[in-house]
């Protein structure tokens, strides 16, 4: 049991109306909750560390609500989720993967029955290290139109000592989505695959 | 409108702690950043009325939207600053004619008063260029506790023929101030620098 000790959250909205083409007649909305937190075992080697995965859950729920409102406060309007970490330099990659199981539980349990698995990435990497966390459909891996990613960071952020942890949620398809492949419509939902 | 957009964004940064020691309530700041086509990118223009123009009506738009990213009314705002990148194909005083002669006054409108000039800065750069908005006091310059800058990016943009615009605006002064100075309650707010 470690205490998640939370130095700086940052909610991240963006809003694409076009990318040189037709402007949408929904924009795209993608969001980003970061918050900066004291890494536990920074500095030395801890055999033990996968308790930490449940202190990490009431975080996740409160950066996962965060996006919902910062989405405009209805869960059904989240079709693609992401997330990531970067682990300051007094952290190993391990610690990074802490984040899998407490961020994928937020988003799905805030989405209800989002099905696939949520895609993710991460680094060790100084303060304003950037991270490009990649994007999936909720329900369906291989929807194409949905494949995206959002570039995020924290200029200050993380420290040596600390962990950036990001969860990312999005509204839509690439704003001008079209090469093919699965689309939105024909999820079948049953694998979280197609 | 006369602007046209390719990208709002919004981000929301919220610090509560400091070398281990609660920022107690925590320090909260926004900036909201539109990315608009440069009317006048890849050739010299001598009047630049329109760019002033696009500059006012951001001036509205993006007060608003940092503001209501921060959840507080206009007139609690304690800070604020605006900048500017141009890309490749315009030239920096694309970036002063938005700036500066006319985004101000819808600024201070949102804000109730705003006496102290809004510090700023501006840039040429390429697409994810950080760009360093600067901040102080909207009504007396020379708050110490509230000089401030605030970091944005945003990975694709500006594009060779837009401009990142950004306003940032604070609910207070930096974590943990403690570099003397007139203070916020010292404020005489009559001439916009004490």
């Amino acid at each position: 049991m470690h205490d998640v000790l939370v130095r700086k959250r940052v909610v991240i909205v963006e809003e694409i109306f076009h990318e040189g083409g037709p402007l949408a007649t929904k924009p795209l909305r993608r969001a980003a909750a970061l918050v900066a937190i004291h890494n536990p075992f920074a500095g030395k080697y801890v055999p033990e560390i996968a308790g930490f995965m449940d202190d990490l859950n009431p975080l996740g729920l409160e950066m996962a609500k965060a996006l919902i409102a910062a989405l405009g406060g209805d869960p059904r309007l989240i079709e693609g989720y992401g997330k990531g970490a970067i682990v300051g330099t007094a952290g190993e990659l391990e610690h990074g993967a802490l984040w899998h199981v407490p961020g994928g539980y937020a988003m799905r349990e805030i989405l209800g029955n989002a099905k696939a698995i949520v895609a993710s990435t991460k680094k060790v990497g100084g303060p304003g290290t950037r991270l490009d966390v990649p994007i999936t459909h909720i329900n369906a891996s291989y929807v194409r139109s949905h494949f995206d990613a959002m570039e995020v960071g924290i200029a200050d952020a993380p420290k040596n000592d600390e962990i950036l942890l990001a969860l990312v949620m999005t509204t839509g398809a690439r704003v001008h989505a079209r090469v093919g492949g699965l689309k939105a419509a024909e999820i079948k939902g049953e694998d979280g695959l197609r | 409108m006369k602007a046209k957009i390719r990208k709002i964004l919004t981000f929301v940064e919220e610090t509560r702690t400091e070398m281990g020691k609660a920022v107690n309530p925590p320090t909260r700041r926004a900036a909201a950043a539109a990315v608009i086509e440069n009317p006048f990118a890849g050739r010299y223009v001598e009047d630049l009325a329109e760019l002033m123009g696009i500059g006012e009506e951001l001036g509205a738009l993006l007060t608003e939207r940092a503001v209501a990213a921060l959840g507080i009314p206009g007139a609690s705002a304690e800070s604020y600053g605006k900048a500017a990148a141009v890309g490749e194909n315009g030239e920096l005083e694309h970036a002063a004619a938005i700036l500066h002669p006319k985004l101000g006054t819808p600024v201070r409108k949102a804000l109730g008063k705003g006496a102290a000039l809004i510090p700023s800065s501006k840039k040429r750069g390429g697409p994810g260029v950080a760009l360093d908005i600067p901040l102080g006091h909207k009504d007396a310059a020379f708050v110490r506790s509230h000089f401030d800058g605030m970091e944005i990016r945003v990975n694709d943009a500006p594009r060779a023929n837009e401009i990142l615009v950004a306003i940032a605006v604070t609910d207070s002064g930096r974590p943990l101030a403690r570099v003397g100075g007139l203070t916020k309650d010292q404020i005489k707010g009559e001439d916009g620098l004490r």
